[in-house]
């Protein structure tokens, strides 16, 4: 995986300097709380109910075990103990005191991390596939394009003020793990015929988002050559950054710009800015990307079994649910999930993300991957390890076997943590958790996705889950909207209000409900989301409301 | 005609990273400078689009670019535009510039700089220190990191 150079560290150290420079100034008074806030964000820091929360990226969500143990020594000594991994494959603190902030960026910056770009209107970390370099069905690792991008957009003086923030996604595969197209902008990497045989570009996807007003990103580009992906980045940039709406904050993510001036207009804009910007050498050379991209080689794979031994059942369980398919026959990735029954979807203690860290060491190269869904990947075990590993984990309660089920769900902090909730997210989504493992259900109902947010910003991705669950406030009460139909794979949608909202008990009965509708209607093969496509809202509605 | 009450007097410039003489007028806004053929000075505000200015640019010794408030950054894209088209003369920034703006603003091509209030000058002499190196190319001609890596 990449690793800094003096450059790079030189840049985070400057950062918590400068950082710590700006807290000093809060705390003399030289800065107004109104002039630190955009600061603190930059760096990560928000105010929230009961504490201050601090986001560390991990740039498109690959870490080494060093930074692991380091994320999981940080929880132990500023936090209470957790750290909590987010739907931006970053983790995220929840009880920080400001005045160790300066503290932990230093703690961070010393294994190569920060919390740089994690909050404020400015680019945010790059996302990507969570098993590139992995996956069986990649046209190539997108981790180095990521980079590229991770270095461009650091500390980019012309988008430091943006509208609003602005989320980039880079995938090399037409499977999209990454919700892509819900991004500011979705990059996919592709290959096309050229003059000497295949030639790989970049596929521009541009103005998607979840929120309050949720779009599918149009393609505005299909093919940008590779020594001009920067170029073509800062055109998209510049556009947004001179006509986004900036007076409602509510009306200014780029999504809002490019539906009110339609994607043609937009991509016109933006092919005029970028023949402009072709002349003022913004592309970094192309030997840059060339030293990025070994950073990403294979490790050394090594020939072994292509099986596991399945007589121990509730091993052979894991496997099936928890591993994916490795572009190696000798290796899988595999899935560590955050979901534990009744646990708080994301969270993992201090010892527990030791324990992953020292888990990636011994059988994963060193690597780990934090996925969108807020679990953790070791990308490459040997098939011979996978039952040690499985044993260790089941040992540190990081085995429960659900990956993509209905136990696997997303949710937001919520109203136990988060200052713009309407809602509770979290116990919300233990109680489904627990009531779909008693009832031996979560099984018969394979890949389910189910979403929670606890207010209309969607953080927990409600508008893209199969079922999707949104904490609003009625009259004083929390109540929660169910919406069925969304999807943030490849075959992207969004899902659609079902009627009126529930209480917390009858939400949970409603889910309850869909389920069963669903398992009454299917064909053979077909999950949740395709049921629900094919035979549409009507039955659903009707077992909810009738 | 030039408005009085537009514009910032050198008197109120608190960095300058220029040898020759402040422009000692004030400055009109970009209607008004598209129409009269002897204005120097000017001064754009947010939604101006600053590539309405690109005929005149030889006649202009001063543009102020305006943030009324800090967090609105369209004069970071309108200052780099002005310089990828060649323009010389002096860009200043002005309005509500604090001290984090002013690494980013001079990357811009901003080349003075006249706060609302004025800022205490060893936190500035930091901040304008913060980047020894840096990733993106601008208008300002630092070589980036990528490009000493492959030297
Ligand atoms: C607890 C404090 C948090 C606050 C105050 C917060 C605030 C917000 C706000 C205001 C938006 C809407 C932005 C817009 O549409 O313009 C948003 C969107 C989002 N947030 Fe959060 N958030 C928090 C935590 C999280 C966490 C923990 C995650 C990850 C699990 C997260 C992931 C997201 C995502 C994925 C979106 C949707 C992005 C989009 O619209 O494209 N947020 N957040
Ligand atoms: S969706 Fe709403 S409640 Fe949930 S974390 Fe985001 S802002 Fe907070």
């Amino acid at each position: 995986m990449y690793s800094y150079d003096q450059y790079d560290q030189q840049m985070v150290d400057a950062r918590v300097a400068e950082f710590r420079d700006q807290a000093h100034r809060r705390l003399e008074g030289k800065l107004t709380e109104d002039q630190f806030k955009p600061l603190r964000l930059m760096n990560g820091l928000y105010l929230q109910l009961h504490a201050y929360m601090l986001r560390v990226a991990i740039p498109y969500g690959t870490l080494n075990s060093r930074q692991m143990t380091a994320l999981g020594d940080i929880a132990d000594k500023y936090d209470r103990g957790y750290g909590h991994f987010t739907t931006r494959q970053n983790l995220q603190y929840n009880w920080i005191k400001l005045e160790d902030a300066a503290d932990i960026l230093a703690d961070l910056a010393k294994v190569e991390m920060h919390a740089i770009q994690t909050s404020g209107n400015c680019i945010r970390n790059i996302s990507s596939d969570h098993f590139a370099g992995a996956a069986a069905d990649e046209l190539v690792d997108p981790r180095p394009y990521a980079e590229l991008l991770r270095q461009w957009s650091s500390f980019h003086p012309e988008f430091t003020y943006l509208p609003r923030k602005f989320k980039i996604a880079v995938i090399a595969a037409e499977k999209d793990r990454a919700a892509m197209r819900l991004h500011d902008i979705g990059i996919q990497i592709i290959e096309k015929d050229g003059e000497q045989g295949g030639e790989i570009g970049a596929r521009f996807y541009v103005g998607g988002g979840m929120g309050r007003t949720p779009m599918i990103a149009p393609m505005i580009r299909d093919f940008v050559p590779l020594d001009q992906l920067i170029t073509y980045s800062e055109a998209c940039l510049r556009v947004y950054n001179r006509y986004g709406r900036r007076d409602n904050k509510y009306k200014a993510r780029i999504k809002i710009l490019v539906h009110e001036l339609g994607a043609e207009e937009y991509t016109r804009q933006v092919e005029q800015e970028f023949a402009h910007m072709l002349d003022q050498g913004v592309e970094p050379p192309r030997e840059e990307l060339e030293r990025i991209k070994p950073f990403f080689d294979d490790p050394a794979f090594e020939d072994g079994a292509k099986h596991v031994d399945r007589s121990d059942p509730d091993f052979a369980l894991w496997v099936d649910r928890n591993t994916h398919r490795h572009k190696h026959d000798s290796y899988v990735s595999a899935v560590i999930s955050l979901k534990p029954v009744g646990g708080i979807p994301g969270d993992a203690t201090g010892e527990q993300i030791r324990i992953m860290a020292r888990l990636a060491k011994q059988y994963s190269f060193d690597e780990l991957r934090i996925m969108h869904t807020q679990n953790v990947v070791l990308p490459h075990v040997k098939i011979e390890d996978l039952h040690a590993l499985w044993t260790a984990l089941d040992a540190a309660d990081l085995g429960a076997p659900n990956m993509d089920s209905i136990e696997d769900m997303i949710a937001c902090p919520g109203l136990d943590y988060c200052a713009l909730a309407n809602a509770r997210s979290i116990p919300l989504a233990q109680r489904i958790s627990e009531k779909f493992d008693a009832s031996g259900k979560t099984e018969k109902l394979g890949e389910l996705k189910l979403k929670i947010s606890g207010c209309i910003n969607a953080c927990g991705h409600h508008h893209a889950g199969h079922i999707g669950i949104l904490g609003v406030d009625r009259k004083g009460v929390e109540n929660y909207q169910l919406s069925l139909g969304g999807s943030e794979a490849e075959d992207t949608s969004l899902a659609k209000i079902t009627g009126p909202g529930f209480t917390e008990d009858g939400v949970i009965e409603a889910v309850e409900k869909v389920t069963d509708v669903y398992l009454d209607a299917r064909e053979d093969g077909e999950r949740f989301l395709d049921t629900y496509r094919r035979i549409g809202m009507a039955p659903f509605k009707e077992a909810l409301y009738d | 005609m030039t408005n009085p009450d537009l514009g910032t007097s050198p008197d109120e410039v608190q960095f300058r990273f220029r040898d020759d003489e402040p422009a000692d007028h004030g400055t009109v806004t970009v209607d008004a400078c598209c129409d009269q053929t002897n204005a120097t000075a000017v001064r754009i505000e947010p939604g101006d689009d600053a590539r309405t200015l690109l005929p005149f640019l030889d006649r202009l010794a001063l543009i102020e670019v305006n943030f009324p408030a800090y967090g609105d950054g369209r004069g970071y894209s309108s200052a780099r535009i002005l310089r990828e088209a060649g323009y010389a003369g002096e860009l200043r920034a002005v309005g509500d510039v604090l001290i984090d703006q002013l690494s980013h603003m001079r990357r811009c091509g901003f080349d003075a700089f006249a706060p609302d209030q004025r800022l205490d000058e060893d936190d500035a002499a930091r901040a304008f220190a913060t980047w020894d190196n840096v990733y993106q190319r601008t208008v300002d001609g630092r070589k980036t990191i990528q490009e000493t890596r492959h030297e």
